[in-house]
């Protein structure tokens, strides 16, 4: 099976040719290379994943090159393809390809696309490479791969100073996590004496309980040990919470990035490593309670928050958050099935939302405030339409006893339903959890729907839209998009001085003379091709990822026990996604449509508690004050007391000074006189004499 | 090559080419300085492509008796034939970021440079113990020279401080190299290796060699010549400096420390592994804070050769290996890194990181190396600074899980100054006009930079062309201490005996 290496290394080298050839072979070229490149990949992934659904299909490796050999240590190079990497290829190559092609029109004004085109690719061929990883640290060069690409997509537009900032916490927040990730990695070694998967899988089970390993000075369970430091790194990467402060920053990135990377594939990281790993994690039951309790805790905490931000993307970001901690729980009650099918149909209808909201925002100039949109369904249908069957998606509509429902509903309701099906406390405690977050889930959803494309036209206020008017009334020039992200900053300032109404001309309507448009075709194909996936894929695939062991054919830890007993949870349980989901939709109808002065009114009615939601729970506030002023602070004091106060004044300095004191000294006693020699021999003689004849 | 006497040839090159530099005008000594370490350099090739991997220990040998048993005896194995290849490559980089950067005292200054790579080849060459020190102690003169003469505004604080510092050690060293040859009965370097000390003696010299390696290396709290001799030193000096002479410190440890005095070795383990520790969090923390480019890169030096003794020190193979890929990676990638920091500042004539900003728009070319080496420098898999970095705290987990623990937020901090650093001078916008103004590089930068990051790249994603030689001599060493290593404090324990078996066959299995 080569195709696996064109899939892998067809984006590699067309990002080479697009990033090194930048500027010189031009926007076209660059754009045709990456995305034909993505498409080739695209096309030769679906045959494997095809293949792969008719069941019993080894896995196959294909050895590249060799990389490291250290006494005992060696990994090499190599591509490794089973189920679950069949799965992630299609994921990541189809949003990819996507992606790209809605990007000619996204960043069609931009100054960059070389660059942005030459990043993309990268991106996706370190994401293709952590997961055909044959050994831990395949899998690490592509985290650290994708962290990189995030790191510079997200600081695409580097003159914005908040994108910059944005780019270094991803990267210095993911390390975090690649701290524990490297360490699990030692310590996997240290116990199983080697990084390859297969055999550190083959070897995990029958040390489930039976021994123990030094940690940091005690001595603790090996797997349970192992296992929780690999979770570190998939809480940095799958952004969990206390180290998830990095995703909602992230969306300073184009919205292309934000669907590919923070939505669809890089942040899944973190979940197919667990499903990966899953034989290492079904050996350490305490690890396992770890993480439903930290998916659940996360799925909680990012539903509360989207339900208050203001910022489409954000909204959605949060959203994405909480849907990772869905799939988290799902593995850690042992679904590992249920939490992949998850992950596959989240990429689809993830990526339509962002794609969408991109749009939205493509057609609003750069507005990403939903507090200045309203009416649009009536400006940009497809669009419209396209991020309606994303939103019926995510919330999980759908019939139980009818069978029939959009892909959220198969994959969020499965998870539901084994968190309860599970029969543990923390399996319990995640099912009322996620129940819970499916109804925030649905309100901060339908909210967002509402907000955007319900109402009366809100956007005269707009700042990037008074600027556009302004620009085209006064320069009747096509003003590139980018240049108004870019001097977002400026233009807020120039606002800020001039007041808001001196551009604005109102026409009665809220639109200040502002009539969105739909997007190029370039932008819908993407947005119809995904509502498509995010229509039909639970329904199609629900079969093959929920209820046949035949189809993962070992590459996961697959529990047919519990996933027989998912079945068979009583129809309260089955409808209870449903229920909530409907509540709210009613919350948000009547807070959003019906009566819009009611958000406001119960903001008001519960002030802290809403305070404490719209500022993320404090987190970000919390983290400078614990570990950034004191880590500046300490670099101070270790540089100026430390090196220049205590070390070089004692050491050099003081050595110098000494050197300087004793020259003085030495020069007194030379003083030229002869009276003082004479003096000096006399004594020397009389002590000489002394020691003598003593 | 046979008897072909290679290695006194590397030496006599440059050698000539110094005394050649001296009475030439500023022109031809540039070329002169250029032809002889390009020479070199394919010398250097030459003997890494007729190294015989897997053969004799010592090879390309040459021994000539001089008096009292001294001997002009000269000889390389696998590590000393990377750090040697080092050597040879970086030197011509160093004539060329010199090239226009110059222009007071040329010949000297290009005399002064080759007098440092003869030194340095000899350093790492040396077979005889009073031929190492001579070559190992002489090799700071040209370098206080070049840091005192061709320096910035407080050269003469920074040279008197390196000089003072690094000499420090040095009597010690000389005292301790002399009773070992009483003792031993010999000056040459192999038989010294299998030589067991008493284990009493063994603390002695240890501590003697130590406090010349530690200062060489820079060990914290012995650190502080290094940021200022880096902001002082020319740019080519700092690439010397970080890229190389630095190295002679890990060298000592490896060629002399470990091999010679195993026990000690394993008896100060935990005081090298506490300096580490504070090395990696204290520098790291500093370089966090600073305003300086070039003093931030030369306390990221010092971290990053904290990974190396704890390498070192891990006593394994794993450990060994690692550290001396760190060595290899850091010598490319901080001379990079100190060659970026010259080229911009060859344009403003500042090392104030403020004054920069927004590179990233009119010197593309330019951003994407300095992005390359930033990223070798945090260790990003596929670049050389991953493989040593991963190897070396892969080793000491097997035998501290909390030191390795203190050592990787290493990962976390050099992140997140380094990325700091990139992000305000080659992100943001474009504030200064000047900063604005400068042009990219030009083809004589980038025919030095390209090399260096083809290289970087190189050892990332097939580091075994930089293992294979060294593998054998690292396994001899890891013999050789295996017998004083200590215990880790991680080992896995079954703890019943039922699941033993299963385990074992488990175990079995996996390897």
């Amino acid at each position: 099976m080569s195709s696996i290496l064109i899939i892998v290394f067809a984006p590699l080298l067309a990002s080479i040719i697009a990033g090194l050839g930048n500027r010189h072979i031009g926007n076209v070229p660059a754009k045709i290379i990456t995305t034909a490149g993505l498409f080739i990949s695209c096309g030769l992934s679906w045959p494997i994943f095809i293949h792969y659904l008719g069941g019993d299909v080894p896995a196959q490796v294909v050895p590249v090159l060799k990389w490291v050999q250290s006494g005992s240590m060696s990994f090499d190079w190599a591509l490794r393809v089973d189920t679950l990497t069949a799965i992630m290829l299609v994921v990541i190559t189809s949003v990819s390809a996507l992606v790209h092609l809605y990007s000619w029109g996204y960043m069609d004004e931009d100054p960059d696309q070389p660059r942005f085109f030459a990043y993309l690719s990268l991106f996706t061929f370190a994401m293709l490479m952590l997961v055909t990883a044959d050994n831990l640290v395949q899998m690490f060069f592509g985290w650290e791969g994708v962290g990189l690409a995030s790191y510079l997509l997200i600081g695409f537009w580097f003159k914005k100073p908040s994108a910059g900032a944005a780019a270094i916490k991803a990267f210095v927040v993911n390390r975090v996590g690649d701290l524990g990730f490297m360490l699990g990695i030692f310590g996997t070694f240290l116990v199983f004496q080697t990084t390859s998967i297969p055999e550190i899988l083959a070897a995990a089970p029958a040390l489930k309980g039976a021994s123990s390993i030094g940690f940091l000075g005690m001595r603790v369970d090996t797997m349970t040990v192992l296992c929780l430091l690999l979770f570190v790194g998939a809480m940095g990467k799958s952004a969990q919470l206390g180290l998830h402060t990095w995703l909602p920053d992230a969306m300073e990135g184009p919205t292309p990035v934000s669907a590919l990377i923070h939505a669809a594939t890089m942040v899944t990281a973190g979940v197919f490593m667990v499903c990966r790993l899953s034989p290492m994690f079904e050996a350490a039951p305490i690890a396992l309670g770890v993480v439903t309790f930290i998916g659940a805790a996360t799925c909680l905490f990012a539903a509360t928050v989207g339900t208050t931000q203001w910022d489409i993307k954000r909204v959605i970001a949060y959203s994405t958050c909480s849907q990772l901690g869905y799939m988290f729980f799902a593995a850690g009650v042992g679904a590992y099935g249920a939490a992949m099918f998850h992950l596959f149909t989240h990429a689809f209808f993830k990526a339509l939302l962002f794609l969408g909201a991109g749009s939205v925002i493509h057609a609003m100039h750069h507005e990403q405030d939903m507090r200045f949109y309203g009416g649009l369904r009536r400006h940009i249908p497809i669009t419209f339409w396209a991020m309606m069957a994303g939103t019926l998606a995510i919330t999980g509509v759908g019939v139980y006893h009818l069978g029939v429902g959009f892909a959220g509903f198969f994959s969020k309701d499965a998870i539901i339903e084994v968190a309860y099906a599970s029969g543990t406390e923390v399996g319990r405690f995640a099912f009322w959890i996620g129940v819970f977050a499916a109804l925030l889930t649905s309100f901060y959803s339908w909210r967002l729907m509402f907000l955007t494309f319900w109402g009366k036209p809100r956007w005269i206020q707009s700042e990037h839209i008074q600027h556009a008017v302004h620009d085209a009334h006064g320069h009747h020039d096509d003003h590139a998009d980018y240049a108004h992200t870019a001097h977002d900053d400026r233009a807020h300032a120039a606002h800020a001085d001039h007041g808001h109404d001196d551009h604005a001309h109102d026409h009665g309507d809220g639109t200040g003379g502002y009539h969105p448009h739909e997007s190029p075709l370039v932008m819908l194909i993407p947005l119809i091709v995904l509502s498509v996936g995010a229509v039909a894929a639970g329904q199609v695939f629900k079969g093959a990822f929920l209820d046949t062991a035949a189809f993962w054919n070992g590459s996961i830890a697959y529990n047919e026990h519990l996933m027989h007993a998912m079945h068979e949870v009583p129809y309260l349980v089955k409808y209870a996604a449903l229920i909530v989901m409907l509540l709210g939709l009613l919350i948000a109808w009547y807070g959003y449509i019906r009566n819009t002065n009611f958000p406001r009114s119960v903001a008001e009615q519960l002030g802290p508690v809403y305070r404490f939601l719209f500022n993320k729970w404090y987190f970000d506030q919390l983290y400078h004050v614990v570990f950034i002023k004191p880590a500046l602070w300490l670099g101070r004091q270790f540089w100026q007391r430390g090196d220049v106060g205590l070390i070089d004044r004692f050491g050099p300095n003081g050595a110098a000074w000494l050197v300087d004191r004793g020259a003085v000294l030495a020069k007194k006693v030379q003083s030229g006189y002869l009276t003082s020699y004479a003096l000096v021999m006399l004594l020397g003689l009389v002590a000489a004499i002394s020691w003598v004849l003593v | 090559m046979g008897g072909f006497p290679i290695l006194s040839l590397m030496l006599l090159v440059p050698f000539i080419g110094a005394i050649a530099c001296l009475f030439s005008e500023a022109k031809t000594a540039r070329i002169i300085a250029l032809v002889a370490t390009l020479a070199n350099l394919g010398l250097g090739i030459v003997l890494w492509a007729s190294y015989d991997i897997g053969g004799a220990q010592w090879q390309f040998t040459e021994r000539a008796d001089l008096f009292a048993g001294f001997q002009w005896a000269l000889g390389i194995d696998g590590i000393a034939l990377m750090l040697l290849v080092l050597t040879v490559f970086l030197m011509p980089i160093c004539i060329g970021a010199s090239w226009s950067s110059i222009t007071k005292r040329v010949g000297e200054y290009m005399a002064a440079f080759l007098m440092v790579e003869v030194l340095i080849i000899g350093v790492f060459t040396a077979q005889d113990l009073l031929l190492f020190y001579i070559f190992f102690e002489a090799g700071l003169i040209p370098m206080y020279l070049i840091i005192g003469v061709w320096g910035g505004d407080n050269r003469i604080y920074a040279s008197y401080k390196f000089f003072l510092y690094t000499l420090l050690g040095s009597v010690l060293m000389l005292i301790a190299m002399l009773w070992m040859v009483r003792e031993a009965g010999t000056s040459d370097i192999p038989t010294l290796m299998a030589y067991d000390f008493p284990a009493g003696a063994q603390t002695w010299l240890f501590l003697a060699f130590f406090a010349s390696f530690a200062v060489k290396m820079p060990m914290w709290p012995v650190h502080t010549w290094l940021p200022d001799a880096h902001v002082q030193a020319p740019t080519a000096g700092s690439i010397i400096l970080a890229g190389v002479l630095l190295k002679m410190g890990g060298y000592g440890f490896i060629r002399f420390s470990l091999p010679m005095f195993p026990e000690a070795s394993a008896q100060f383990g935990w005081l090298i592994w506490s300096l580490s520790m504070v090395a990696v969090v204290v520098t790291s923390l500093i370089a966090l804070v600073q305003a300086d480019m070039k003093k931030l890169i030369a306390y990221s030096s010092v971290a990053h050769m904290a990974i190396v003794t704890i390498g070192l020190f891990a006593f394994n193979v794993q450990g060994l290996e690692g550290a001396m890929v760190v060595m290899l990676s850091h010598g490319l990638v901080s001379g990079a890194l100190f060659l970026c920091v010259g080229i911009i500042y060859d344009r403003l004539h500042t090392r104030e990181i403020a004054r920069y900003g927004g590179l990233a728009i009119n010197m593309p070319m330019y951003a994407m190396f300095f992005l390359l080496f930033t990223m070798a420098s945090i260790g990003l898999p596929g670049t050389s600074g991953f493989v040593g970095e991963f190897l070396s705290l892969a080793g000491i987990y097997q035998v501290s899980s909390w030191v390795a623990l203190v050592c990787t937020t290493g990962i976390i901090l050099g992140a997140a100054y380094m990325l700091l650093l990139y992000r305000r001078v080659a992100f943001g916008d474009q504030v200064n006009a000047d900063a604005a103004a400068m042009k990219d590089i030009n083809v004589r930068e980038w025919l030095m930079l390209a090399p260096l990051a083809a290289a970087a790249l190189w050892m990332g994603v097939y580091p075994e062309s930089f293992l294979a030689p060294m593998r054998k001599d690292i396994a001899t060493l890891d013999a050789r201490l295996a017998r004083a290593a200590p215990h880790g404090d991680a080992k896995l324990v079954i703890t019943e005996k039922a699941a033993a078996a299963d385990e074992h066959a488990a175990h079995e299995g996996a390897h």
